[in-house]
């Protein structure tokens, strides 16, 4: 058997004597792709941040080619070949390719001169060995997402990295785009790489990974190959207790129509866009990134300009110019982005949750505090949101907690049809299924849900009918009984 | 790295943190003023008698008033630098209803009803164009009062021919030099404004905005809230609050000097940063923003009783607002 490229045991580490991480055990080998999975509080994040030199572990030891180590700082790991690629990427954006790959160690000429040509050639040979076909005289600002990817990961190459992290590198891609990260991962395989990849998302775990290992609760839970394993099992090994479906689905939907779009423009191309939805039915509006989802919400509620097309809530025709007039006819809406547009981080989570019903939390211009109080609560209560108190700061909350405080605000406003642009994203199983629970009471409590998911799974799961779009037009409509991964697919691209 | 996602573990103790934080940040100058002013009893015999700390109050009044409306407009990441330049100009505007010759009666007592409607409406106008290049031109805020700083000192010189308008009568002095039951008007004034502002910013639905604005303008946006006329709104509240404080330097003086309150506006700042409010928005109390000109005005005092020369105390100021701040950060990457 080959050595391991790193292999971690016994990591133990606490903040301020609670215990983050527990047990922490891990074994990369080279040339393999290890998911490392757990949901939130896990401890994955803490045990990335050891191996990368941010936290220091208070017990444990990390042998890297079998020699003992211990780095102090993100530098010495980086030295060591260990290299991250995050979440939320921070590229420079008005540099070029070339320059962001190798910012802070140019290759110099006389005089302290930055040798362009050289350093072109270096970047445009790293990023064609992967046949990532990029130009490494392109500016950061005009690359795609996905391509933004790529150069990180020519530049962990350009360090010589053999341990390459990845963290969530799907959530801002698309399916399409997606697969273009996939077959970089798979070349790195191919040359010997490790790689360790965090990700919420189990089917694309098990469409890529070699191995596993799976934490909860701060301790190794198991550790092994995914051929050995399918995904029911590995959903029942993150969250600790079998779970008998992954989505919650009792509503159906009924006769009536709630709201009707026909003819709709919005920004980015998106035109004629026609569809309605019923009381009590849960449509997904299905497409790839860039496919005029989010348009088509920001449209209807206010958020870009007044353009072609009707509106149509309860039968009657609606004017929606800003988001008070969407809120008053009964419409909410999670945005894509909760960080961006969702959540006032500096606030606590009960600015958050009263956000939207300010006006009727008050007498006249001085607010109810105690209204205030009771609203959150019981959005606390019914959401099942876990926080120790309403006064805590919701920058505090995980993702899943965070993305029900943004529901728990719309559903303060009574609304009547729930926008959802991507409702799971960054949310782990667990508090994904009460997301899933969430809609599926709102939609048999007689409202109406859109939701937009690039997840097929989800679409699959959720949605009674599929609106698919496609450059920014309606492609086809799919009812429950014609979906399929491959019909949904074949409509968006 | 997942932060936000994966922290459920360790919830309760950022918890904590997070709650502790703002009160040692509150208590945390508040100590730096308290130790301060039991430093300076010590070493000055004067310094802890009943007519210095009213003199201390007074003259930090005048920045106070300045520096809360200064909190309104940086919580929702605005600056506003023309306060300067606003006191002056409500300084001669208003001024110039209250001379001896304008009342027709030398030394008239009436109260100066007019002189004082005219000038909080002089400041809330010259503050709502900032306002309005701000809220509805996306004007940043830098530069919009940057232009305002100028053009309100322009017009000063213009309106007042360049010359003090001199002779005020006396029920407009009492703004400056009165006081009732034995405390000066301006502190008054100070406390009101104080008292007012910390209502308006804990308790109303406008302070909820101010605060929702500042931390995430596109989150407030989707949540339907007014977010142009609220950021206009906290324009047209500083120069209102920047006309009060230019009537009572005007009415002190006795005259109005078209080059008052020049360089007022960093005092205001510094007294704000201070006093805990991030100047990314959303994070702040105007009680932090009282304490933090108090501690300016304290020092400045400490220092006049020292004799130590003026030109020193402006380096130590400018030292305090760094280290302030400095404090805030290292404490904000220990979390």
């Amino acid at each position: 058997m080959a050595q391991p490229l790193l292999e971690a045991s016994g990591f133990r580490k606490s903040f301020n004597g609670v215990a983050a991480l527990r047990l922490g055990q891990f074994t990369l080998m080279p040339g393999s792709v290890h998911a490392l999975c757990g949901g939130n509080g896990a401890g994955k994040s803490t045990l990335l941040k050891i191996l990368m030199g941010i936290h220091h572990r208070d017990a444990g030891r990390l042998l890297r080619n079998a020699a003992e180590v211990t780095f102090g700082n993100p530098s010495q790991a980086l030295d060591n070949g260990i290299s991250i690629i995050e979440q939320e990427l921070s590229p420079v954006p008005a540099m070029t390719v070339a320059e962001n790959i190798y910012l802070g160690r140019e290759p110099v000429g006389l005089f302290g001169r930055i040798a362009f040509r050289e350093m072109n050639s270096r970047a445009q040979d790293l990023l064609d060995g992967f046949h990532f076909g990029i130009r490494a005289d392109t500016l950061m600002m005009d690359l795609t997402v996905a391509q933004t990817q790529l150069v990180e990961i020519a530049k962990a190459l350009s360090y010589d990295a053999e341990v390459i992290i990845m963290d969530e590198p799907t959530s801002a891609l698309g399916e399409a785009e997606a697969d273009q990260l996939f077959a970089a991962i798979a070349m790195l395989k191919a040359r010997g790489k490790g790689v360790i990849y965090v990700s919420h998302r189990l089917s694309e775990i098990c469409g890529i990974c070699d191995s596993y290992t799976v934490f909860r609760d701060g301790a190794f839970v198991e550790t092994g190959a995914l051929a050995d394993i399918d995904k029911d099992r590995l959903i029942q090994l993150v969250v600790g207790r079998p779970l008998t479906e992954e989505f919650v689905k009792d509503n159906t939907p009924g006769d009536d129509t709630l709201l009707a779009v026909q003819g709709l423009a919005a920004d980015r191309g998106v035109r004629d866009v026609s569809f309605s939805v019923r009381r009590g039915e849960i449509l997904a509006l299905y497409g790839l990134m860039g496919s005029g989802r989010t348009e088509i919400f920001d449209r209807l509620f206010g958020l870009s300009g007044q353009t072609a097309g009707q509106i149509m809530i309860d039968g009657a025709p609606v004017t929606i110019t800003t988001p008070r007039h969407a809120i008053d006819a009964g419409l909410a809406y999670v945005t894509e982005d909760r960080k961006r547009s969702g959540l006032v981080l500096t606030g606590d989570v009960r600015d958050n949750l009263c956000l939207a019903t300010l006006d009727r939390m008050g007498v006249g211009p001085v607010m109810n505090t105690r209204a205030e109080g009771r609203a959150a609560a019981r959005m606390i209560d019914v959401l099942n949101i876990r926080t120790a108190s309403d006064r805590l700061s919701v920058a505090h909350l995980s993702g899943g907690n965070q993305q029900k405080v943004v529901l728990g605000k719309w559903f303060l406003t009574e609304p009547r049809i729930l926008l959802l642009d991507e409702p799971t994203r960054g949310v782990d199983v667990g508090a994904k299924r009460e997301i899933y629970r969430v809609m599926s009471d709102f939609a048999r409590a007689g409202g109406a849900v859109v939701m937009v998911s690039s997840e097929t799974d989800e679409v699959l799961g959720m949605a009674d009918r599929a609106v698919v779009m496609r450059d920014g037009r309606v492609a086809g409509e799919l009812d429950r009984a014609a979906m399929s991964a491959e019909q949904l697919l074949h409509l968006a691209v | 790295m997942e932060q936000q996602t994966d922290t459920t573990g360790t919830d309760r103790r950022m918890g904590t943190a997070s709650r502790m934080a703002p009160a040692l940040q509150r208590y945390g100058i508040l100590i730096a003023l308290a130790v301060l002013c039991i430093v300076l009893s010590v070493v000055s015999e004067n310094f802890l008698t009943s007519r210095n700390i009213i003199n201390v109050l007074r003259q930090t009044s005048i920045n106070g008033i300045l520096a809360v409306g200064m909190t309104f407009v940086i919580l929702t990441r605005g600056i506003d630098l023309s306060v300067g330049s606003v006191v002056a100009l409500v300084g001669v505007v208003s001024a110039s209803f209250a001379t001896t010759s304008a009342a027709g009666v030398a030394g008239a007592p009436y109260m100066p009803l007019i002189p004082v409607a005219v000038g909080l409406l002089t400041g809330m106008a010259v503050g709502s164009v900032s306002g309005i290049a701000v809220a509805r031109f996306s004007v940043p805020a830098f530069v919009a009062t940057l232009g305002m700083l100028s053009a309100a000192r322009g017009l000063t010189l213009i309106y007042a021919g360049g010359r003090p308008i001199p002779a005020l009568t006396d029920g407009y002095r009492w703004i400056g030099t009165g006081d009732i039951g034995g405390i000066p008007v301006p502190i008054i004034l100070f406390g009101l404004v104080f008292a007012i502002a910390h209502f308006v910013l804990t308790r109303t639905r406008f302070g909820r905005h101010v605060y929702a604005v500042g931390g995430n303008p596109h989150a407030a946006k989707v949540s339907g809230l007014p977010v142009r006329r609220i950021r206009f709104a906290v324009y047209a509240i500083s120069g209102a609050l920047a006309g009060v404080a230019g009537m009572i330097l005007a009415a002190r003086t006795g005259s109005a000097l078209p080059q008052a309150g020049v360089a007022y506006e960093l005092d205001a700042l510094a007294a704000v940063v201070i006093g805990g409010t991030s100047l990314a928005g959303g994070i702040g109390r105007v009680s932090g923003t009282v304490i933090g000109a108090l501690l300016i005005g304290v020092m400045n005092n400490g220092l006049d009783l020292l004799g130590v020369e003026s030109y020193y105390q402006q380096v130590i100021k400018g030292a305090l607002v760094v280290a302030a701040v400095m404090l805030d950060r290292s404490r904000k990457t220990e979390d």
